[in-house]
């Protein structure tokens, strides 16, 4: 493995040295996400393999060319998993693009995002050095908290090398509900039920129900299931379309040829966008398949307190919701320090970034 | 393999900062009071006195000023004025800080938060909280309380601490491991840059597009940003709460059985642990009921409904017996449960009862190495003839073992310093961290050296760039020189190993 990482650094100094830029790429799974993709393929799969679990220790340390599928199926042997659920989009995408997008799934609203469980990450530098932030254990607050700034990048900052996530027992028990119910009903009891101590670990809506995940000790969900009612679902159905949702299987997902991303407050009033919804994240994330302007669509967006990213569809480079101008310098300043040739992902998560 | 610099941004203030002219300081005062209303700012030698030092009271420094704005336009005025005099302007919250974060800088101005102290905004629907920096962080959950939430990071300065604060030091407590950290729970911050730049970070929703800049202004120690306003995540208070009290005769045991709760598939809502001397010092203060003939005790909370409640404890009950605990005590009501914690949340008072001065540590290690830790302060405690009481965040590893010294016999506080240099030093050797969540602030800066490599440090040094050019927001706070590195003359260690070993070294 160390003849793979020397590889990987020689590549990028020489890009650097050359000014030449590098199109960071693992599995390839996310490669329409984003704005633009440009440069010279800089493959990351040969630099993988776990290097350090301790399921005790509840965290996994793993280079970044490594598999979902052979991290997840090595945590699950141990009864763990990565709870913020990461989207596969139907391939195995590595861990270091799923870092490096920061994407996650249906438990996001209870568990956290990607950002949420990454603990520490190595960097490899555009000078070609290898950048060590944040470690493999839970509490750290030595120096500024970098491992995360990475997670979500899209690689315009360089290749993550290696990361450590922290990991979780698997829920105990689990039980889906359905509720047949129109959305505006849907994201009011969401946001009720999100107020109680009950052990929802995911909700959604689509087409007329309401879903609802509840997760943890076996006592805890009989009494959840009978204060909230509902048609309780097999296992086999309920993960059938939990694993529809995350990796976007669903038809839903399938059928729309324009696709809105919507982050908004839980609360937000439903949105009159024209088009169908899938609604995620107790009313967090809202999905439309509409063909309204998308000057509209994140003029309604922001109005809510929010932002609409353009998922599929769009023009390249004006696909994710604009930034104030103070938070783009400082976004213009990062890029010049950490990457000052420009040479990591040049325009894959901004035009000129 | 040749590796080229990465750029620089080192501050041009230095990290031992000297005491500015009479005329400067009359200077930047004058036009400070020109500026601002006059009960805003202070600038006399007796009102000043109270602003030198925060928790850490070993480092100690006067500052030029002390503003106090009321609003966010006499914010944005102080911050426009010290950027174009060039003065550094240190922001301080309670002032409860235990890594000299907020101290004073010499030629600066310190920006006291404090009368932004307005809780904005309970959104019992979207389960959030919006404040100003100076608002306590227990007042949030007495505010919450009402409509059945609470705000989870409770460090244990709660009842002082601000929001503020804990957003700068990324502040934990006691109940991180299952509930997160400061970062976990601050949804969004809205606040000024140096430039006088309004920004905001993150907010209600959960994604926002761009860099994740939130989660570097979290625990920025005040180096990136003046925060303004901060959205909080609230949780439903869980309907019950127990704590489980184990002994045990062996503190390599009681690590084990640490150990053994999480492979047990099993997340505390707390997990803490005290050795024997930290538990003769708490008991005769506050009574807690400890067992003062274990070596040992863990506290392990339980928390959700009744039913959930009864599983879990029962499950850790049988996990400590197999782990060999001599006695185990559950809390039967919620005066008992608060009396179990009493006695941790109260160990750093405790230690100061019983010693004239105390020196509070604040490393991570992978919690498999507490036991090997505990022994290897037990010998730090010969070499440096200096006792040391230990609690631990023992669910995540946190530890903060309490150096015993008297500040005024000659040479203990250089010792205590030592000691304390080389706890962190092992901590990284473990694998582990110099700091877990009181912050580097200016009283670990010399360990920074031993944690990161240069090419690390410069890292740090371009984000703050990125945030402030100038440089001007607490300087020589956090990240460590080139220059103050090569004084301190100890290597970067990792792992045990020194960095880059296939490097050549000059």
């Amino acid at each position: 493995m160390q003849a793979a990482l020397q590889d990987l650094r020689r590549c990028v100094m020489d890009a650097h040295g050359a000014r030449r830029p590098l199109r960071l790429c693992g599995a390839g799974t996310k490669d329409f996400y984003g704005e633009r993709r440009a440069g010279a393929l800089l493959d990351l799969r040969g630099y993988r393999g776990v290097v350090d679990y301790e399921p005790s220790e509840l965290v996994i340390t793993a280079r970044c060319g490594t598999p979902l599928s052979e991290l997840e199926s090595l945590l699950g042997r141990h009864q763990q998993f990565l709870a913020f659920e990461p989207p596969a989009f139907g391939g195995d995408p590595t861990i270091g693009g799923v870092i490096a997008a920061g994407l996650s799934g249906p438990r996001r609203s209870q568990a956290g995002a990607a950002r949420d469980f990454v603990l520490g990450a190595v960097l490899l530098s555009a000078q070609g050095e290898l950048l060590h932030f944040g470690g493999k254990v839970i509490k750290n607050v030595a120096g500024f908290d970098v491992a995360r700034l990475l997670c979500g990048s899209l690689g315009i900052l360089g290749p993550i090398t290696e990361v450590s996530l922290k990991v979780l027992p698997l829920p105990r028990a689990q039980q889906t509900l359905r509720f047949e119910m129109p959305a505006d009903e849907a994201l009011t009891n969401f946001s009720r039920w999100a107020g109680q101590p009950l052990p929802i670990s995911a909700t959604a809506w689509c087409d007329g129900e309401a879903w609802v995940r509840l997760s943890g000790a076996p006592a805890a969900l009989a009494t959840a299931r009978e204060r909230l009612g509902g048609e309780g679902l097999t296992a086999g159905e309920a993960e059938h379309f939990w694993s529809s949702l995350r990796h976007q299987t669903h038809p839903f997902f399938r059928q729309a040829s324009v696709l809105w991303r919507l982050s908004l407050p839980s609360t937000a009033a439903p949105l009159a966008i024209a088009g169908t919804q899938l609604i995620e994240w107790g009313g967090a994330l809202r999905w439309w398949a509409s063909a309204q302007p998308a000057a509209e669509v994140r003029a309604l967006a922001s109005a809510a307190g929010g932002s609409a990213l353009h998922w599929r569809g769009g023009n390249a480079g004006q696909r994710f919701h604009p930034l104030s101008p103070a938070v783009l310098e400082i976004h213009r300043r990062l890029k010049a320090r950490f990457d000052p040739h420009g040479i990591f992902n040049p325009g894959r998560l901004m035009a000129d970034l | 393999m040749r590796v080229p610099e990465f750029a620089v941004d080192e501050p041009r203030w230095s990290q031992s900062a000297e005491a500015p002219s009479r005329e400067r300081r009359l200077a930047v005062a004058e036009e400070l009071h020109a500026l601002l209303p006059a009960d805003v700012v202070l600038s006399r030698d007796e009102e000043l006195h109270p602003y030198e030092c925060d928790g850490l009271t070993v480092f100690r420094q006067q500052p030029m000023a002390v503003v106090l704005p009321r609003t966010e336009q006499q914010l944005r005025t102080l911050l426009l004025t010290c950027r174009r005099l060039g003065v550094p302007v240190v922001a301080r919250g309670a002032g409860t800080g235990l890594s000299g974060g907020a101290m004073p800088h010499a030629s600066g101005v310190v920006l006291s938060l404090a009368r932004f102290d307005r809780i904005l905004e309970i959104n019992a629907a979207a389960c959030t909280a919006r404040v100003q920096p100076g608002v306590r962080n227990l007042a949030v959950s007495e505010a919450a309380a009402a409509h059945g939430l609470y705000y989870a990071p409770d460090p244990s300065s709660q009842i002082a601490c601000s929001i503020g604060g804990n957003v700068a030091e990324n502040s934990g407590g006691v109940h991180c491991l299952k509930y997160g950290l400061t970062l976990h729970n601050v949804l969004g911050v809205r606040g000024y840059t140096m430039d006088g730049d309004a920004i905001q970070l993150g907010g209600a929703a959960l994604d926002t597009p761009g860099l994740d800049l939130l989660a570097v202004s979290v625990g920025s120690e005040g180096m990136l940003l003046i925060v303004t306003e901060v959205i909080l995540k609230l949780i439903p208070k869980p309907a019950l709460a127990q704590v489980v009290m184990a002994s045990f005769d062996d503190v390599g045991k009681a690590g084990e059985a640490v150990a053994a709760i999480i492979a047990a598939g099993i997340i505390p809502a707390g997990l803490e642990m005290m050795d024997r001397k930290a538990t003769a010092a708490v008991e005769p203060f506050v009574r807690a009921g400890y067992d003062l003939s274990a070596e040992a005790i863990l506290l392990a909370e339980s928390d959700g409904t009744p039913d959930e409640v009864a599983e879990e404890v029962g499950a850790i009950e049988r996990v400590l017996q197999a782990a060999g605990a001599t006695a185990i005590a559950v809390s039967r009501s919620e005066a008992e449960r608060l009396r179990f914690w009493s006695g941790r949340k109260n160990a750093f008072p405790a230690a100061g009862r019983i010693s004239p001065d105390y020196y509070c540590m604040d490393g991570t290690i992978p919690r498999n190495k507490l036991g090997s830790m505990l022994k290897a302060i037990e010998q730090m405690e010969q070499k440096y003839s200096l006792q040391c009481m230990n609690v631990f965040h023992a669910g995540d590893g946190n530890l903060h073992p309490l150096i015993l010294f008297d500040a005024n016999r000659p040479g203990e506080w250089e010792r205590a310093d030592r000691f304390g240099a080389d706890i962190l030093e092992l901590c990284v050797q473990f694998g582990g961290t110099i700091t877990g969540e009181h912050g580097v602030g200016v009283e670990k800066l010399n360990s920074m050296c031993v944690q990161f490599a240069p090419a690390e440090r410069a890292a740090f040094f371009a984000v703050r760039h990125a945030f402030d050019p100038a440089g001007l927001l607490n300087p020589a706070k956090g990240i460590p020189t080139l220059a103050r590195c090569a004084e301190y003359g100890r290597m970067h260690v990792r792992h045990g190993q020194l960095a880059h070993p296939e490097l050549p070294r000059f």
